[in-house]
């Protein structure tokens, strides 16, 4: 079954087409990869999906509920890793955990083993009673997708998960995500090619807010005659091999 | 659920800014203080009873709850700007959520400002009677229209427009056009009209009215001021909703 349908998805702002006319289905428990370069449109392709902005044309449904017309049904749903690390910066981790769990409707009892369970997971225990505003930058975006873990979502949206984490915490993050594989149906995005290649089931690359081609690494290199994602990549957004 | 423990959230993060506690529990008591000296000062010939405590306290109660314009305005303002509302704004919490979350911290922290400021002003000279309490109840209601300025305010503006506006400007006019610093009535005129217009000057006088145990002339002042407070605080939710539906992002 279909996760997320999106037919003739556009975002306009004034007279400048953000994201264009994209048309895409995503199965249940699909990772499913957006790549491309900075201002292609990911952002603005995850925020219609996740009801944060409204498309100015076409639509999109969720597990059978349509962005435009359901938002609140889709919201119940879903969560998302914002691109920009989301905490409420005078909380501390727990406290934000637990709100967060609260806000999707989970009991205090279940609200606190999910918590203790994010925390475990995402090494956060030594500084579970500090401000969120005090953590590094790592500890910082660690805190935020555990948030969009917590309510143990059906679809998950991570907006440049990676963004800000060293090798061994992005490692890190790539295990948690792999487990989730199968179960969550997860729509990322990055520009990291090697994150794509680790994590994905299949790709779609945006380019000036088409999508330029959709497939898995080895039907993305067959069609461009390339041999690595990269180069496909590179032909796909429009530069030269 | 949701709304309390947004609104949880909110107290804490006001609460934990060591300047909201100043001006909204300790500045009231200063003005206390300051005008109650002034007060002392007066000779009796002067026959001017403007600071005596049983105007000055009303008026203080009133003007202590202006801030609350401020702390709500800035907190939605910097909250619509980070990552982390729109983070909510795509969870399951709806506008009358965020509305009622953000409310319901304003009125406990009116609730004991008032409190704080009626009791000290009974140290000060005024009458300690039941009708304190109820003049309590009567404050906190009134200070919902500064939570709607705040909250109509801090969807359309930046924190630091909301500063200027919410912090300076509104304070201003409240605490002017209100009769706490100035005798309103001795100075009549346009000036006095624009008093009565406006709902800062009638929230005094339903509080003063309480104080007083003059019950009849608490509502017809009262209703002037719900009626702002109700056009504002829906103008408030249309603008906040406009924001979280992305119509306007
Ligand atoms: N609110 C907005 N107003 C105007 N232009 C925008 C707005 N949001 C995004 N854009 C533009 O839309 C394009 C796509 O942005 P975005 O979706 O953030 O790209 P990506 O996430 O792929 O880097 C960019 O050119 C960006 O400048
Ligand atoms: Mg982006």
């Amino acid at each position: 079954m279909n996760a997320i349908t999106i037919t003739n998805l556009s975002k306009k702002y004034g007279g400048f087409t953000a994201v264009d006319n994209l048309n895409l289905t995503i199965e249940q428990g699909e990772l499913f990869a957006l790549l491309g370069i900075n201002g292609a449109g990911k952002t603005t392709t995850i925020k219609m999906l996740s009801c944060l902005i409204k498309p100015t044309s076409g639509n999109a449904v969720l597990l059978g509920d349509s962005v435009r017309e359901h938002p609140q049904a889709v919201k119940e749903k879903i969560n998302i890793s914002p691109q920009e690390t989301a905490v409420a910066a005078n909380l501390s981790v727990i406290e934000n955990l637990e709100l967060t769990a609260g806000i999707y409707g989970q009991d205090i009892k279940t609200a606190k083993e999910m918590t203790e369970e994010m925390v475990s997971q995402f090494g956060l225990d030594g500084v579970r009673n500090k401000k969120a505003k005090q953590l590094s930058g790592g500890m910082q975006r660690r805190l935020s997708i555990a948030m969009a873990l917590i309510s143990n979502p059906q679809v998950l949206f991570l907006d440049e998960p990676t963004l800000g984490l060293d090798v061994l915490a992005r490692r890190e993050l790539w295990a948690s995500i792999q487990a989730l594989k199968g179960k969550v149906t997860i729509v990322l995005t990055t520009h990291y090619l090697e994150e794509v290649e680790a994590l994905s089931d299949r790709i779609g690359i945006m380019a000036n807010g088409k999508l330029a081609a959709v497939g898995t690494v080895a039907e993305l290199t067959e069609q461009t005659g390339t041999n690595k994602l990269e180069d496909a990549f590179v032909v796909l957004s429009g530069g030269a091999v | 659920m949701r709304i309390i423990l947004f609104a949880k959230r909110n107290i804490k993060e006001i609460l934990r800014d060591p300047i909201n506690l100043f001006f909204g529990l300790g500045f009231p008591l200063i003005l206390l203080v300051l005008l109650s000296v002034i007060n002392a000062s007066i000779p009796p010939e002067a026959n001017n009873p403007m600071f005596s405590i049983e105007n000055l306290a009303p008026g203080l109660a009133m003007f202590g709850t202006a801030f609350m314009a401020l702390f709500t305005g800035m907190l939605v303002s910097k909250d619509r700007t980070s990552s982390f509302l729109m983070r909510l704004f795509a969870s399951p919490m709806t506008s009358f959520d965020f509305i009622l979350g953000y409310t319901l911290p304003m009125l406990v922290m009116s609730l004991a400002q008032a409190a704080i400021t009626l009791l000290a002003s009974c140290i000060a000279g005024l009458e300690l009677t039941g009708n304190l309490l109820l003049a309590i109840l009567v404050t906190m209601l009134t200070s919902l229209l500064f939570v709607g300025f705040g909250l109509l305010f801090g969807s359309l503006l930046n924190d630091k427009a909301v500063g200027g506006i919410c912090g300076a400007l509104l304070t201003n006019v409240a605490g002017w056009l209100s009769g706490v610093f100035i005798p309103i009535d001795l100075i009549g005129g346009a000036f006095k009209k624009a008093a009565e217009i406006l709902p800062f000057y009638h929230s005094v006088q339903a509080i003063k009215a309480t104080l007083d145990g003059n019950f009849v002339e608490i509502l017809p002042h009262l209703i002037i001021v719900l009626g702002y407070t109700i056009v504002i605080f829906i103008l408030a939710i249309i603008v906040f909703h406009r924001r979280m539906s992305g119509d306007k992002a």
